[in-house]
């Protein structure tokens, strides 16, 4: 029943809220000017989806089919307003960052979708397990994105990292590019569609390639097939007379 | 369980337990983030404090030694007031610090300006902008020393029409790129020392409110 493999690879690649569903673009054009702004937002969003996930599979039972529109939106943003105020509290310098947006997450849709095309049908290990892989893969694309908008527009890498991780974590905080002007395109959102569009193009030719190369596969083990079938019937003919 | 969630009161009844819960963990999580929250912003007040009203300049403390004036100063939130921060060194008040906003290319920039009792200017400071990254965030003193032009200016050392930028015929660079920006911190400045200087005696003296 519950394949939590498939489930992960769906999160994660195959059924990418970005990649694949092209939901969450706001906030992920909006926060992605750098990869550590990525890596924070991905994270506040993967707690939110994991938790609502967690929550609205545990009530799926009482949840009535009529009303459960408006309950999954009220504990959405109950969690929502829980994380903002922890990340206000304890994340200070980080929610000055993403403050405007966290409050944003609760329109945030793959949410809702999750809630509704999976938390609610399922229990509740696939559905954190579902949470969990689709924030991972969330993240995954904000950091990307971010890493390559950042490295572009002003030639720095996980700038600040040490402000959402941790002191220890400031070796990450890189300088790639010494005496680099900026690329203001790259900083402002088109720079942001521009990198998505790229990234997009990049993940579809990677999964043409892997299903040309099985296909290829495919093909050889069928010609090998035929052949070896040949072989046996040249044999079985020889063997006649 | 079937048959109950049939019934037309089921739903209004789910709804408000949820909301019900739903409400009360808010109250739990914002009692207990209320005080770290108000903690780290007092910090970050300090911080834009200091920027404009070096720590060596006054010997009270700022935070506390406050009084809220209602006159109209352009954008600001009349309801709230205008915040004076009094910096006194030795029980006389030397500098008051208040925040002041301008409107730039795109929307509010917060600007922290601290003024000493003759009227001239220690320091301005942009606490936040959303101004074009390149352009318009000269304003910010770690890309450019654009804001330090303003220690020292006052009322009396420059005319009205030298708080300008220069392509206006006043004293301030704009940027290369970015006029609006830089026309917007110099009016806002202008606008805030103005006010300073009509309402100084009541800024400076008024006892702070105790309690």
């Amino acid at each position: 029943m519950a394949d939590y493999r498939q489930i992960m690879r769906d999160g994660i690649w195959e059924n990418n809220v970005v990649m694949v569903q092209m939901l969450a673009l706001c906030p992920l054009l909006a926060v992605t000017s750098t990869a550590t702004n990525g890596l924070g937002m991905g994270m506040a969003t993967t707690a939110v989806l994991l938790a609502s996930n967690l929550v609205i599979s545990l009530l799926r039972n009482i949840i009535s089919n009529e009303v459960r529109i408006p309950v999954f939106i009220l504990l959405i943003a109950t969690i929502v307003t829980l994380v903002d105020l922890t990340m206000n509290a304890f994340l200070h310098d980080l929610h000055k960052v993403l403050g405007l947006f966290i409050p944003l997450i609760v329109t945030n849709c793959c949410i809702l979708a999750r809630a509704e095309s999976f938390a609610s049908k399922q229990s509740p290990g696939p559905a954190a397990m579902d949470g969990l892989m689709a924030g991972l893969g969330f993240t995954l694309v904000l950091v990307v994105l971010g890493g390559v908008r950042e490295i572009i527009g002003s030639g720095t890498l996980f700038a600040n990292a040490s402000l959402l991780l941790g002191g220890s974590f400031s070796f990450l905080d890189m300088r790639l590019l010494d005496d680099y002007r900026g690329f203001l395109l790259m900083v402002l959102p088109s720079g942001g569609f521009l990198a998505l569009g790229f990234l997009l193009a990049a993940k579809s030719w990677l999964d043409h390639r892997k299903a040309d190369l099985e296909k290829a596969a495919a093909r050889a083990a069928e010609i090998a097939a035929i052949n070896a079938m040949n072989e046996e019937n040249a044999l079985e003919d020889g063997e006649k007379p | 369980m079937k048959e109950i969630k049939q019934k037309m009161a089921y739903h209004p009844i789910l709804l408000g337990g949820i909301a019900l819960i739903a409400g009360a963990m808010l109250v739990f999580v914002d009692a207990g983030t209320r005080g770290p929250i108000a903690d780290r912003q007092a910090e970050d007040l300090r911080a834009s404090l200091t920027q404009v009203v070096p720590a060596s300049a006054y010997d009270n403390n700022l935070l506390e030694d406050t009084i809220v004036l209602h006159y109209p100063l352009e954008y600001a939130d009349h309801v709230a007031g205008i915040t004076f921060y009094r910096a006194r060194l030795h029980g006389k008040a030397v500098a008051a610090a208040f925040e002041v906003i301008g409107m730039g290319y795109s929307g509010v920039i917060r600007i922290m300006m601290g003024v000493r009792s003759d009227g001239s200017i220690m320091a301005v400071r942009v606490i936040a902008h959303a101004e074009t990254p390149g352009l318009g965030d000269k304003i910010e003193e770690a890309k450019s020393d654009w804001i330090t032009h303003f220690a020292t200016m006052s009322l009396e050392k420059l005319t009205r029409q030298q708080w300008a930028v220069k392509k206006d015929g006043g004293e301030f660079d704009q940027f290369s790129g970015a006029t609006i920006t830089p026309r917007a911190v110099v009016r806002a400045v202008h606008k805030g020392l103005a006010y300073f200087n009509a309402h100084r005696a009541e800024i400076l003296e008024t006892e702070a409110p105790h309690g």
